[in-house]
């Protein structure tokens, strides 16, 4: 996740996962090896072994 | 609204277009943009700090994208594909959103955009249904190349991103401007209000800019320059400024009437 190896004791869907990381409701984007998992499949999306996941918020940039 | 700027159909009042990067805090950022009276700001994609986020101020919080028009970008992308990711996360992450910022860099020194890249990436998004605003060189050839893609603008560098060296090549600037029908505004190099005034002065659309703000000792006061720069740069170009006459003075007072005599 964001470039850092994660253990959890199960498979989590997304949307448990980003009230795990307190980010529910929070404007982010998640993709997932690659892929972008929309807002609306982040509730039937497991997370399996091995996945890689970026999570993104918009920052002050030029 | 009289003289707006138009870009992918929607109009805007203000030609100025701001960066949200290298302030402060948010508040100085809010209280930069509200100063400039900018109403398209740019903000870059960057990974979440995971664990941290409890209680964090979001940029989203100090610039309701309800009041402002984001426009996500592509900072640090040095190939096409990582652009290409980079705006598709943006345009989910802001339900939909697709006004975009392409920008593909080419080295870290200049911060030059590849161009072969940026064409590239740019085909590809268009194809995605993004608006594309794109960060190029001002070789008006290229230029036409990202109007035929079919980008909503053109955004050359005056000078190197964050250089404040001002407009460097005004004669490339003016080819830009007179080869592309697209809104051409400058993008990077305005280093303080009269760069962003010659800018407008030459006939470009527009003027982005971040450093220039930020990084002034009272970005506030500064970004209130930029606003009248802008402004006055624009009334400039359309009012049509006089002829330039080299050798060839004429007095503004009356010839007539003089108590003195008449010079030899």
């Amino acid at each position: 996740m964001n470039g850092k190896a994660h253990r959890f004791e199960q498979p989590l869907e997304i949307v448990a996962l980003l009230s795990r990381l307190e980010l529910a409701g929070k404007k982010i984007a998640v993709e997932r090896n690659g892929e972008i998992v929309p807002k609306s499949a982040h509730a039937n999306t497991l997370i399996a072994d091995g996945d890689q996941l970026e999570i993104v918020a918009a920052v002050g940039g030029g | 609204m009289r003289d707006p700027l138009i870009i992918a159909g929607k109009t805007y009042a203000s030609r100025l277009l701001v960066g949200t990067g290298k302030y402060r805090d948010f508040a100085e950022t809010r209280a930069a943009v509200d100063a400039s009276g900018a109403q398209i700001v740019t903000v870059a994609i960057r990974r979440t700090n995971i664990g941290q986020n409890r209680n964090e101020p979001s940029l989203l919080d100090a610039l309701p994208p309800s009041k402002y028009t984001y426009l996500p970008n592509t900072a640090g992308c040095y190939n096409a594909a990582d652009a290409v990711r980079t705006l598709r996360l943006a345009r989910e992450l802001l339900d939909g959103h697709d006004l975009v910022k392409l920008e593909v860099l080419g080295d870290p020194q200049t911060l030059y955009p590849n161009m072969p890249e940026t064409l590239q990436a740019a085909e590809t998004l268009v194809k995605e249904g993004f608006k594309v605003m794109v960060y190029c060189s001002d070789d008006p050839i290229q230029a036409q190349m990202l109007e035929a893609i079919g980008c909503v603008a053109v955004m050359p560098l005056a000078s190197l991103i964050g250089s404040g060296m001002g407009i460097l090549n005004p004669w490339n600037l003016q080819l830009v401007i007179e080869k592309v029908k697209l809104p051409v505004l400058v993008d990077a190099g305005v280093g303080t209000a009269s760069d962003a005034a010659i800018a407008m002065e030459l006939g470009c659309d527009g003027v982005l800019m971040n450093t220039a703000i930020a990084a002034a000792r009272d970005p506030v006061l500064m970004a209130t320059a930029m606003r009248k720069a802008v402004e006055a740069g624009r009334e400039a170009f359309l009012a049509g400024r006089m002829p330039k006459k080299l050798y060839s003075a004429t007095p503004s007072s009356p010839t007539e009437g003089k108590i003195a005599p008449k010079a030899a």
